[in-house]
């Protein structure tokens, strides 16, 4: 595994184990549940069962007169108050309907809260709540996104007057000339199903006015407290330096908790209202109803091809089915995909057209990989198609359109610069790993004693450490901040908000090697708007990325201090001095040592500071990325599908992941390993399913089938390492890459082992019953 | 309109009037206080809110909290023993087997009546006792390879 070359071995670089962990295996960590304020208050939402219907009346008198109830509010009487819920991407066109925190006269899913019940206790609030009478008048309901488009449709937003939330088209290159010049052209229609992200722990909040100081503070399961500190403050009528928003324990995010959602708001305006802390916690099945989805693109996609291989082009119209409303990031979504669409491949012209369309469900946003997986998916079934169709090896049409070592950084014709890569490196290495060729021969004699047997392949390319601030909506930047304690200790404070991922742990081992100090004096602070000032929080596999770089600027600026204070105290000058083992000391004297906390002390003590030397160490930084990082790899997948059953057996699974440089080997590895996971459920099982009057049939675990620890096949793991230039770790962000990787390595093995049966191309999810009715169609052609 | 109920929750005595609908996990958390135990999905599929009572992994989310009494009910906060983690909690620890640590109380209280039941068990066979527990972050491996371990270190240890 990795470590800074040229450096002794020191805590990077090394599978350590969490700091964060004895909290949790304990069962002693503080999730947003476990918080309990003297006189809190909870609320419980009542949701519409209609996908689309008018509400024509709300009766609350029965609810209110409920032991225990403190209120009972419906949209009249808090959408004035509360703004609507922010979305942060715009295009010119785009057409939004206003998203208030209930429902008003209409609801638009199912789900869609349209009143709140408020109760001393959880219980009194839930009964309360089934005495809220709802008159609905049902209405004609939008599930069918391309027909949604068609003259006639209903709509999901009358006032709107169309579905078409936007269009939006990407072009780079000479696309008809491409076309014109094809020896072939594949085509393919694709469906890129909606899924539930799902987190264990559902959402939840707890709000709490101080009306003494006038300040609120919001505890909210979120992966954004910076960003809803910025958000909410117009939303409530709060000015932003009233307000606290504190990520605390989060229990899974997976894009799910990146956004604002009406039930923060609400709950927040309701302390406020009501003079008491008020906590919300979502149930399972208002989890897989009112928490975003993700994914949700079908398209018809070209790609022209010389006879050798080589794609001329890739042309494609995508319509992504929005849900209702616009969430956090949901326009955001598809037209990322349009970005990556080229995946690995030097692809000269593309052309993507992309219609965001309004249906009567609940909105689509970012679940982990975020229009990543749907791009790679869909470029990486087209290449399999382009070989099928050419006759050629998959992996050697992959290899003839990778861009070389040398040509990066490499401008895609979607307009992007990836940073660094070795492409054909990181094939090879997982073509070894599989034992590549053992493995094809074991195709062919399985094959030939009737088996359907698969091999598939990804070569996938994302873009990760979000990003650039001109290509971000509210920034991209982070922040951190670095501080030696007046005992020598060093508190660290990252503007990222991690839950899960294990930055307290990585963050350490950065600072501990850098100020040469044990990593048992380190702290690590997150998630809280009053400790850590400014963040952009934690999406788009960013935190190492970023805020760890903006922790390193941070370590910098305190060595160059602390450097000038050595030399001052040891008569010496700056230049004299150095820094070694945590500690400093004149160049070749052998002489006294100055370590950290004979340094703190000075500093903060500051009777022997050199005149106009300010007291304190402590620096806080934002680091502003370049560019964003683009990790990649092979994932390289063999299947065996039970020809009576449609049961797919992974009976191999290499991955080689390059995330640039690796902090911790093994929390690395627990990412991969948890993003595969998520794609074996995305490529075999899961889907979230609306029936054609806007129903969820997919409301709870029981309904959406999520993998269980025996649909984990064994893993060979193994990295290369291209740093990345674009920050000064080298790191290039791993969060999403199992998830974007290998959904294609797996899709594209099952299709492999049904090629036999003449089958070209499925659909996911690749379930027992789609492939038991492939199987049984194959076999009657 | 409470019901008194008696139950020793890691190794206390507790002695409470609930209402006859309060859930297990619920009486533990909100009249206890002890958080460790998590609700995922009210309806046993997750297991993030498993339990052992008398000794057998339970999901408390779907009992209620009459129906143990006289019970003795162990939590996760009842597994170390004098400050020290118990092997599978410090396997977990070791092998990295949690991140956002939502599901692990549940998931590590499963481990611990699977080794109970099965002191060396296989992988195939923990992954087939784990089937009860949904971990969205890890990928299950890690946990796989947590409870291998804690079955080595306890057999070490024997």
């Amino acid at each position: 595994m990795s470590t800074t070359t040229g450096e002794k071995i020191g805590y990077v670089g090394r599978a350590m184990k969490r700091v964060e962990d004895p909290r949790l295996v304990k069962g002693i960590a503080t999730y947003v549940d476990d918080l309990r304020l003297p006189g809190m208050l909870h609320a419980v939402f009542v949701r519409s069962p209609h996908a689309h219907a008018r509400v024509k009346r709300i009766r609350t008198d029965a609810a209110r007169a409920a032991g225990g109830v403190v209120g009972v509010f419906t949209g009249a009487e808090v959408n004035a108050q509360c703004g609507t819920i922010p979305c942060a991407s715009s295009f010119p066109d785009l057409k939004s309907p206003k998203h208030t925190v209930l429902a008003g006269d209409r609801a638009y899913f199912v789900g869609h809260p349209v009143a709140v019940v408020v109760a001393a206790t959880p219980y009194a609030a839930a009964d309360a709540a089934e005495l809220v009478d709802v008159d609905y008048e049902p209405l004609p309901v939008v599930t069918d996104p391309e027909k949604a488009l068609e003259a006639g449709s209903p709509l999901t937003h009358p006032d709107l007057g169309t579905n078409a939330a936007f269009t939006w088209n990407l072009t780079g290159g000479d696309i008809d000339a491409a076309f014109a010049k094809a020896d072939r052209v594949i085509r393919q229609r694709m469906y890129h199903q909606r899924l539930t992200p799902m987190p264990i722990e559902p959402r939840g909040c707890v709000a709490s006015y101080q009306p003494g100081e006038g300040t609120l503070t919001l505890w909210t399961s979120t992966q954004i407290p910076h960003l809803i500190r910025t958000l909410l403050p117009g939303m409530i009528g709060i000015a932003e330096n009233k307000l606290r928003v504190v990520a605390p324990e989060v229990g899974g995010g997976f894009g799910a908790k990146l956004n604002l959602y009406a039930e923060e708001a609400l709950c927040s305006h309701l302390a406020m209202r009501l003079g008491a802390p008020v906590k919300w916690i979502e149930g399972r099945r208002e989890n897989a109803a009112a928490t975003i989805h993700g994914r949700d693109q079908v398209g018809d996609y070209e790609v022209a091809v010389s006879k050798d291989g080589r794609i001329l082009g890739l042309r494609n119209r995508t319509i992504a089915d929005l849900g209702s409303y616009l969430q956090l990031l949901t326009p955001a979504i598809p037209t990322l995909t349009g970005l990556v669409v080229t995946g690995a491949y030097k692809i000269p012209a593309v052309r993507m057209d992309v219609v965001g369309v309004y249906t009567n469900k609940m909105s689509t946003d970012a679940y982990r990989g975020a229009g990543r997986p749907e791009a790679t998916y869909l470029i990486e079934r087209l290449v399999d198609l382009v070989a099928a169709e050419l006759g050629l090896d998959p992996v050697e049409v992959r290899r003839r359109n990778f861009p070389a070592p040398e040509e990066f950084p490499f401008n895609t014709a979607t307009g992007l610069t990836f940073d660094s890569g070795n492409y054909e490196g990181a094939l090879r290495k997982a073509q070894q790993l599989a034992r590549w060729d053992e493995l094809v021969a074991r195709r062919t004699s399985r094959r030939r004693a009737g088996a359907l047997f698969g091999i598939g392949v990804s070569t996938y390319v994302e873009i990760c450490a979000m990003g650039p601030s001109k290509a971000m909506a509210a920034g991209g930047w982070e922040w951190g901040c670095v501080r030696i304690e007046i005992s020598g200790k060093v508190t660290v404070i990252t503007g990222v908000t991690p839950h899960g991922q294990g930055q307290e742990t990585t963050f350490a081992q950065i600072v501990a090697d850098r100020l040469g100090v044990p990593i048992e004096d380190i702290v690590v602070l997150h998630g809280d708007t009053s400790v850590a000032h400014y963040g952009r929080d934690t999406y788009g596999s960013r935190g190492t990325a970023v805020c760890g770089s903006a922790i390193v600027m941070c370590v910098d600026r305190i060595l160059e201090k602390a450097r000038r204070l050595a030399a001052a105290l040891l008569d010496a000058r700056p230049e004299q001095v150095e820094f070694a083992d945590g500690a400093f000391a004149v160049k070749g004297s052998g002489g006294k040592r100055l370590g950290w906390t004979e340094l703190a002390g000075e500093a903060y003590i500051a009777k022997n500071l050199p005149r106009g030397f300010e007291p304190g160490l402590e620096a806080s930084a934002f680091f502003e990325p370049e560019n964003f990082t683009f990790p990649f790899g092979t994932h390289i997948c063999a299947v065996e599908v039970n020809r009576d059953t449609g049961d797919v057996t992974i009976v191999q699974y290499v991955a080689v992941d390059d995330c640039g440089n690796q902090i911790n080997p093994l929390l690395v590895e627990g990412q991969v390993q948890g993003g595969i996971a998520h794609s074996i459920g995305q490529a075999l099982f899961e889907r979230t399913v609306y029936d054609e009057h806007g129903q969820l049939l997919t409301g709870e675990f029981m309904d959406y089938p999520m993998p269980r620890a025996e649909d984990i096949p064994d893993y060979v793991l193994g990295s290369t390492v291209t740093p990345s230039p674009v920050n000064p770790l080298g790191v290039k962000g791993v969060g999403e890459a199992g998830t974007i990787g290998a959904t294609p390595a797996i899709a594209n093995a099952v299709m492999d082992a049904l090629r036999p049966l003449g089958v070209t191309h499925l659909d996911l999810p690749l379930a027992p019953e789609k492939l038991w009715r492939a199987i049984r169609q194959g076999h009657k052609e | 309109m409470g019901v008194p109920v008696r139950i020793h929750v890691n190794g206390a005595l507790h002695q409470h009037d609930v209402e006859p609908r309060v859930l297990l996990v619920e009486y533990l958390r909100d009249v206890c206080g002890l958080t460790g135990t998590h609700v995922g999905c009210e309806s046993s599929l997750c297991g993030a809110c498993t339990v052992l009572i008398d000794g057998q992994a339970v999901k408390s989310c779907t009992i209620f909290a009459v129906q143990a009494e006289g019970r003795a009910v162990t939590t996760i906060e009842g597994l170390a023993q004098e400050g020290r983690l118990h092997p599978v909690q410090e396997a977990f620890w070791e092998r990295h087997a949690l991140q956002c640590g939502y599901c692990t109380p549940g998931m590590i209280m499963t481990a611990v009546q699977l080794l109970k039941d099965h002191p060396q068990p296989t992988r195939a066979e923990i992954a087939h006792g784990l089937k009860g527990n949904l971990c969205r972050c890890t990928g299950y491996t890690h946990i796989i390879d947590a409870v291998e371990h804690a079955a080595g270190s306890r057999q070490g240890a024997a």
